[in-house]
């Protein structure tokens, strides 16, 4: 049963990651990393019934809050070019951080 | 008795959730534009990852790790829209747009200036 759906969702994650291959845009290839985190998710679930251990859920949890921040975190680095701060506030950010 | 019935929506889970997975994928590479591809990862992540949990959650009883299977399924259930329209915002604001135009075939509305 837990073989069946592993297969499954290996196959899913083959494609998915011919789309991110193909990807024209670099929004194709966030797209297609975001679903390959959620099934990746699935895939450690599934390993960890199979191999009887539960466990891995705990690794399956961690795994979904970290794909989610991830992909927020490249989207405003590829929006803004910097993870810290906008690109308008920056210049006033870095004259307030010199005044300090 | 129970173990059969169970096992039995187990399996009618993971089939389910299987095809919805492959078929999303599918979608992914399939479908010609980035605004309709957007539907496949949808479907992956909502009909496939749930119904692959759910399956998960019939196999593990009442026990803790069925809590933990709920804890995912809920954060998946969050997030996973909310990454969908974060990567659909930064695109549009990126200039990407719809292929194709709206016809007016019927109305024979001469055609406006593009925007």
């Amino acid at each position: 049963m837990f073989t069946a759906a592993t297969m499954a969702v290996s196959i899913t994650m083959a494609l998915i990651l011919i789309r991110a291959f193909l990807g024209p845009t670099v929004y194709d290839r966030v797209l297609a990393v975001n679903a390959f985190g959620t099934v990746t998710v699935l895939i450690i679930g599934l390993i960890g019934f199979l191999t009887e251990r539960p466990e891995f859920l705990d690794i399956a949890l961690l795994y979904a809050l970290i794909n989610f921040v991830g992909t927020i975190a490249i989207l405003k680095f590829f929006r803004y070019r910097a993870l810290g701060r906008t690109s308008e506030a920056n210049s006033q950010a870095t004259n307030g951080e010199a005044a300090e | 008795m129970i173990d059969l019935a169970l096992d039995i929506a187990s399996w009618i889970s993971f089939a389910l959730g299987g095809f919805f997975l492959i078929v999303g994928a599918i979608g992914m590479i399939r479908l010609p534009d980035f605004w309709s591809r957007l539907h496949g990862a949808g479907v992956i992540d909502t009909a496939g990852a749930e119904l692959i949990l759910l399956g998960m959650m019939f196999q593990a009883g009442l026990t803790q790790v069925t809590i933990k299977l709920i804890l995912i399924g809920l954060f998946v259930f969050l997030t996973s829209p909310t990454g969908t329209h974060a990567v659909a915002n930064a695109a549009f604001v990126a200039g990407i747009r719809p292929l194709g135009e709206i016809k007016n075939d019927d109305t024979k509305e001469p055609k406006g200036t593009k925007s």
